[in-house]
């Protein structure tokens, strides 16, 4: 069987392979941790964690922290599925390359 | 052979990125170095202390000597004294020099040093050391005044131990050390500075040195 099929369209961003990645080791991260480990600009991070959310990835959380709003976000169950089959097909390409 | 490359990429920043996210990896090896630095100029003093002709300080040498002698000693009175003062002071100055180096490292590395990794590493390593500082308070209190310089490396050695899981995980490697020189001393009361000297200063600097060399040298 041919691994490029396990391959997920959504994760050939490498954005989102990195909140990904980041949230599958966290229970949550806000935000403003999200765009520090990213370096990029507020809107960028808020697209990239919107896609996620719509493919039921990623679930939003919101709190406060006092008066601050803190949005954090984790990784659902089919998220991390998801990422667990991309990263397994990603090796098998690179074993098959070699 | 380009595809092949861009999945090793892909690879390289999920590695990447779930090693920032979860540990604190501003840790220099020089905030090592610095520590070790200052815990011998603590211990060089404290040895002046210790093989000095003061009365008072004959009394803690004594039981220094001897673990069994269990004078009750009054917190209220240690806090005066210059052992004290040079633990207190020593613990001072090895700390700031420590954040020193670490907050000039996390400029390069682009990682706050008051950020969520770093928060969590301060929690983990506070837990045994604060348990270990009240057990030890309370050993003074008693007068086991052999058992405080075990004491310090095993909790030490735990605290360290238990911050591999949130910053660079060499450091397990110091944490194992500490404990295990802290142990053997558990068996040679008396020469608990020598064992101080070794895991505190000596330990601390080879430490720093190989840390160094690996991540920041270049």
């Amino acid at each position: 069987m041919n691994p490029i099929q396990h391959l997920n369209k959504v994760f050939d961003n490498r954005i989102r392979l990195g909140i990904m990645s980041a949230l599958m080791v966290n229970d949550e991260i806000n935000f403003n941790d999200l765009k520090e480990l990213l370096q990029i600009t507020d809107g960028n991070l808020a697209s990239h964690i919107k896609g996620l959310e719509e493919n039921g990835y990623l679930k939003v959380q919101k709190g406060f922290i006092g008066r601050k709003t803190n949005t954090t976000y984790s990784a659902t169950k089919v998220g991390e599925k998801a990422f667990k089959q991309h990263i397994d097909a990603l090796e098998k390409m690179i074993k098959n390359t070699r | 052979m380009n595809i092949h490359n861009e999945h090793q990429q892909d690879i390289q920043q999920i590695k990447q990125m779930m090693e920032r996210s979860s540990r604190f990896i501003s840790l220099s090896g020089l905030s090592g170095i610095a520590a070790g630095i200052c815990a011998l100029i603590g211990a060089s003093f404290a040895y002046h202390v210790l093989y000095s002709n003061d009365t008072i300080l004959m009394n803690l040498d004594d039981s220094l000597y001897n673990s069994t002698i269990s004078a009750h000693i009054n917190l209220g009175n240690l806090i005066e004294n210059r052992l004290v003062l040079i633990a207190i002071l020593t613990f001072i100055g090895a700390f700031i020099s420590s954040i020193f180096f670490t907050w000039l490292r996390s400029k390069k590395t682009n990682v706050p040093i008051w950020g969520t990794t770093s928060k969590r590493l301060m929690i983990n390593v506070c837990i045994p050391l604060v348990t270990g500082g009240i057990f030890l308070l309370k050993l003074i209190e008693d007068g086991h005044m052999g058992l405080i310089a075990p004491g310090c490396l095993i909790f030490y050695g735990l605290a360290l131990v238990n911050a591999a899981k949130f910053t660079l995980g060499e450091i397990k490697w110091l944490g194992y050390f500490q404990i295990v020189l802290g142990l053997i001393n558990l068996w040679c009361v008396g020469k608990g500075l020598y064992f101080w000297v070794t895991g505190f200063g000596i330990l601390h600097i080879i430490y720093g040195i190989i840390m160094w060399n690996k991540y920041e040298r270049n």
